[in-house]
């Protein structure tokens, strides 16, 4: 007995037919050859080597990150590896008047978008100063609520259309992520109010240590986008250039007035969730990682650099030593900074503060002083 | 002057901040051409064109993430929350988000954000309509929270809630909007937040109360006067943060306190009241300060509402108990 209703409409059929049009957009492939030429994005040498610099970059920033870390010098920490290519080029593909909202694993884009690196330090060992956001750094302070920063970028997105702006709103999120309603109620409140959006999925496979295949029965997120009605893209997280074209695409779209759109990436990170005490053995397999290191975003890069003249050993260097050396400065920087008091706390609650709270300023202003 | 409805002096609080600031927005479900469920913004989308006054998709979250992201871009939003019982869907926005973005970053953004939403029992409503949800909100750090009882106050309690700087929510009892009307002015004018009103003088027992239970401790201080009891009735006005000076002057001179909460007796208003009067003015007191407040069950079904809520005669039995003590 078939269904009756497919004498008429297969929705089985069209599922499979949507699913399957989600092909993986590549540029790159893992041995850094151009495999889509007419989709080469139109970068100039000196920008192709700024992206490679940043990836470069933030490679050993998280690198020190951990290190520091573990040296008990720094707090609460997403280590970045494996994602440069999906954090990196798509905010490679923003203005600097652009607003990002990040995960609190998105901390370089900010800190590429203007935030001072010892002030990421601080947000990391959890100083307000870190979150002190400077004037005219259009970022907010990463984000620990999965999914709340979905229907933010709806508002401010819809903010900067109002203000007739020709800037965009930009967030991440990731796998896990898109299992919220409010991944839903971002990218939907975004399509029905047509606003400059772009909502990026970073799918690095693991929700902390849930597997990718437990969150949705979607055989893509991508396809997620289709149901709130915008254009979604689903792209090799691993490869730079093809991260930014999705993204470049996005952003044109979206201050054309074509409003939002949904790109996932695909990826993986290849330390733990965070820096306290997740154990990836628990959940992924030696294998995995490696079939995952072959992809690597860094290296494809690398090669497809070498092979244009644009890329070396010592300019790799130079790049690693100059991280190391901004790295120990803005360590430094943090340092020196004064420590937070109760009485700071409280003056950050409201413009004017309430009877309670001024009283409660006298007594910890008196304990401080002692 | 005019003669208005509370309904009609929040409508007439928004129009004049739509007029006041081109940065004030006005949205939620069902807003724009339907005027919202109760009519608070009736005209305002004709008025002020469907960029200022809009509806949203249904989504409580994402109405307080709009909120939010308006704000960072300079706006100045009035979401409105069709009913205070969905607030759950929008609590992270609200508390996650909103409450503590000021802190969050350090001074270096804030949420003047106003989120009007009807609440409170006595009309009928299909469950999650009525319930008294104030005491969540109140117990946020970050939040204003108000609940005016007369047209003249909601009028002017709401515009000084649109120009906060720091996010505010206003709460209004849904047995309020028509139930009366008095004189409201036409233009604009403020109430400070965190003050509260003496709505009736008296020497022997304060009640302190606020929404629709100022009007039922009105009414039980009519009836007491009558047995030669003069009571004080003060309006909270502000539950959070609350107006000590006006609480503990009060408590002084008539040396007796009640406090009335319509909502259930647990972890409320009320209890945080009678612990504010306990540290600061016990020596003043000649009884015991008591509560009259709804029983600790879920918001009960339609027909036991009239016996569930608190009222008059409520009051006037915890009364005599402090009068006689």
């Amino acid at each position: 007995m078939g269904e009756k209703i497919t004498k008429v409409f297969n929705p089985a059929e069209t599922l499979n037919e949507i699913e399957n049009k989600f092909e993986m957009f590549q540029i790159l492939n893992e041995k850094g050859e151009v495999v889509n030429p007419d989709a080469l994005p139109d970068l100039s040498d000196d920008e192709l080597v700024e992206l490679m610099t940043r990836m470069v970059y933030t490679r050993i920033l998280d690198q020190r990150s951990i290190s520091l870390n573990r040296q008990g010098r720094l707090g609460f920490y997403a280590p970045t590896a494996g994602q440069e290519a999906s954090q990196l080029a798509s905010h490679f593909a923003l203005e600097k008047d652009d607003w990002i909202l990040p995960g609190y694993r998105d901390v370089p884009q900010i800190v590429w978008h203007g935030l001072p690196l010892w002030k990421a330090f601080l947000f990391s060992r959890g100083h307000f100063v870190g979150n002190q956001i400077p004037e005219g750094v259009n970022v907010v302070p990463p984000q620990i609520i999965i999914g709340a920063q979905y229907v933010q970028t709806a508002g401010v997105a819809l903010g900067l259309k109002k203000r007739g702006s020709k800037t965009v709103a930009i967030t991440y999120t990731g796998d896990g992520g898109s299992s919220q309603g409010d991944f839903y109620e971002g990218i939907n409140f975004a399509g029905a109010q047509k606003t400059p959006a772009i909502f990026i999925v970073q799918n690095n496979q693991y929700a902390i240590s849930t597997p990718r295949e437990v969150q949705t029965a979607a055989k893509t997120i991508a396809q997620k986008g289709i149901a709130a009605g915008i254009p979604s893209t689903l792209v090799d997280g691993m490869d730079a250039l093809a991260v930014y074209v999705a993204t470049k695409d996005a952003r044109d779209r979206a201050v054309r007035g074509e409003g939002p759109s949904l790109i996932e990436t695909m990826c993986y990170r290849y330390g733990p969730h965070t820096m306290s005490g997740d154990d990836p053995t628990r959940y992924r397999t030696s294998d995995i990682d490696n079939e995952w290191a072959a992809k690597d975003p860094i290296v494809r890069f690398r090669i497809f650099l070498e092979g244009k003249g644009l890329w070396n050993e010592q300019k790799e260097t130079e790049v690693i030593e100059r991280a190391k050396e901004e790295i120990k400065e803005a360590i430094k920087k943090a340092d020196e900074t004064p420590k937070q008091k109760v009485t700071d706390l409280i003056s950050n609650m409201f413009e004017e503060l309430p009877h309670n709270l001024k009283e409660q300023y006298e007594i910890y202003k008196a304990k401080e002083s002692k | 002057m005019a003669q208005m409805t509370m309904i009609q002096a929040i409508t007439d609080a928004l129009r004049c901040e739509l007029k006041n600031d081109d940065n004030v927005l006005v949205f939620g479900e069902d807003v724009g051409v339907n005027g919202g469920v109760f009519r608070a913004t009736e005209g305002l989308q004709k008025e002020f064109g469907v960029d200022r006054v809009f509806d949203t998709p249904l989504a409580e979250s994402g109405i307080g993430g709009l909120a939010v992201g308006l704000c960072l871009t300079g706006f100045r939003p009035v979401p409105e929350i069709q009913f205070f019982g969905f607030v759950y869907e929008v609590m992270d926005s609200i508390s996650g988000q909103l409450a503590r973005y000021r802190y969050r970053t350090g001074n270096t953004f804030n949420m003047p954000v106003t989120i009007r939403s009807p609440f409170g029992g006595g009309v009928h409503t299909p469950e999650m309509h009525s319930d008294s949800l104030e005491g969540l909100m109140a117990q946020q750090p970050g939040l204003k929270v108000v609940i005016p009882s007369t047209p003249y106050d909601a009028k002017g309690l709401l515009i000084s809630s649109i120009r906060d700087n720091d996010p505010v929510v206003f709460l209004e009892h849904l047995k309020l909007y028509r139930s009366f009307r008095e004189e409201v002015p036409e233009e604009s004018y403020t109430i400070p937040l965190g003050k509260a009103d003496v709505k009736r003088e008296g020497t022997d027992l304060s009640i302190f109360a606020y929404g629709l239970m100022v009007h039922e401790s009105l009414r039980a201080a009519e009836e007491l006067a009558k047995e030669g009891y003069s009571v004080e009735v003060v309006d909270l006005r502000t539950i959070s943060p609350l107006d000590i000076d006006t609480i503990v002057a009060s408590v002084e001179k008539t040396n007796r306190a009640i406090v009335v909460q319509e909502a259930q007796k647990q972890a409320g208003i009320a209890a945080n009241v009678v612990a504010e009067i306990n540290e600061r003015a016990i020596l003043s007191l000649e009884a015991p300060v008591l509560r009259v407040a709804a029983p600790d069950t879920i918001y009960p079904f339609p027909q036991a509402e009239n016996i569930w809520l608190p009222n008059y005669k409520d009051i006037i039995e915890t009364a005599k108990k402090v009068l006689t003590f």
